[in-house]
């Protein structure tokens, strides 16, 4: 048969899964709430759990150790982006301090197939990335903040994500317990 | 400090790709958002995962197929569903297909990717939960079947986990 000369790219049918997938996700969240800013919230909500667990995935692929400075974890999560997503953004703009920098994505999968009507503008379509890079940072003792400047589904030229360090988290004990 | 979290499932090299991993954690957090919010009511109404489902199968069965020719009858594109699909989105072939010939297709998956992480075989303790995991793709199977012209509904039965099987239910107009 003809037909089975094409045969199916596993790797692409499942990036496509996932895309499309999280595009019926901000559907129906975009149904559920009234609120555009609460759909941007829970989104973050959402990748702070998926976070909190890709991370192990990361770790466990990578094989990579500790931190030595900031720059070093604005690589780690470049490679990550690589792993993960097979993107690899750019890291720019530092702060002076050294502790804030932008991922600059020049393609988002997650974004392909997307286009925001105009009741959706302040929608934060790929809000779920932030919750992701706080919930993986927060597990191996990092507290960030991260956020969206530009966005390419507004007509920016570059989807710019900043992310900012916050502060070292000590392993907190238990009360009662030394 | 090195390989301080080696976890056996997931080595550089296993077969499981890295992206992979991503749609079974989004799938998983879809299920708890679903699940939470369906809370208040007494029974738990999976049926908005269904409809993702449904959408998703949809759209991507016609980005795959929009190359090939076209199927020669129902259950050429029920054995289509059943191998080079299924084996893209969870790396293996349905196990067995039976059909009675008038528009029941009863597909068995011994060891489906969504289930196979929730317990040991043949445990029974996540049981009454796994409808939860199934309904997204009884969803994905009616809409990518919609969009291939075959009306249907779609009903999920698992008796021992991992394995469950999915009935499909042809409407005749």
């Amino acid at each position: 048969m003809s037909r089975n000369v094409i045969k199916l790219d596993a790797k692409k049918v499942n990036s496509e899964l996932f895309t499309l997938t999280y595009g019926a996700l901000v559907s129906q969240l975009l149904k559920d709430y009234e609120n555009v800013e609460d759909v941007n919230k829970q989104l973050e909500r959402m990748g702070y759990n998926m976070g909190i667990r890709l991370i192990e995935d990361f770790l466990a692929r990578t094989g990579s150790g500790r931190c030595y400075d900031f720059k070093d974890t604005a690589e780690k999560i470049q490679s990550g982006f690589k792993i993960f997503l097979g993107i690899t953004p750019s890291i720019t703009n530092w702060s002076v301090a050294g502790d804030e920098f932008s991922l600059c994505f020049e393609t988002n999968p997650m974004s392909e197939f997307v286009e925001l009507p105009d009741h959706c503008l302040s929608l934060k379509y790929c809000n779920l990335l932030p919750g992701v890079l706080r919930g993986a940072c927060e597990m191996v003792q990092m507290e960030i903040a991260s956020w969206f400047v530009q966005d390419q589904l507004k007509n920016d030229g570059v989807t710019e994500l900043r992310v900012k360090f916050i502060k070292r988290l000590e392993d907190a004990i238990p009360a009662g317990e030394d | 400090m090195k390989h301080q979290f080696v976890d056996g499932k997931s080595v550089p090299g296993a077969k499981a790709e890295a992206d992979e991993c991503l749609f079974e954690y989004l799938h998983g957090e879809i299920i708890n958002y679903v699940v939470s919010k369906s809370k208040e009511s007494s029974e738990e109404d999976l049926s908005q995962l269904e409809w993702m489902g449904f959408s998703v199968g949809y759209r991507i069965i016609e980005r795959l197929t929009r190359e090939m020719q076209r199927f020669k009858d129902e259950l050429d594109i029920i054995k289509f569903i059943c191998t080079d699909f299924w084996n893209s989105l969870y790396h293996k072939q349905v196990d067995n297909l039976r059909t009675n010939h008038h528009g029941v297709y009863v597909l068995h998956d011994n060891e489906f990717r969504l289930l196979a992480k929730i317990g040991k075989a043949g445990s029974r303790q996540y049981l009454c939960e796994s409808p939860r995991l199934l309904a997204f793709t009884c969803g994905l199977l009616r809409g990518s079947l919609a969009n291939l012209g075959v009306a249907c509904t779609v009903k999920a039965e698992v008796t021992a986990l991992p394995s469950c099987k999915f009935n499909v239910e042809v409407q005749r107009m």
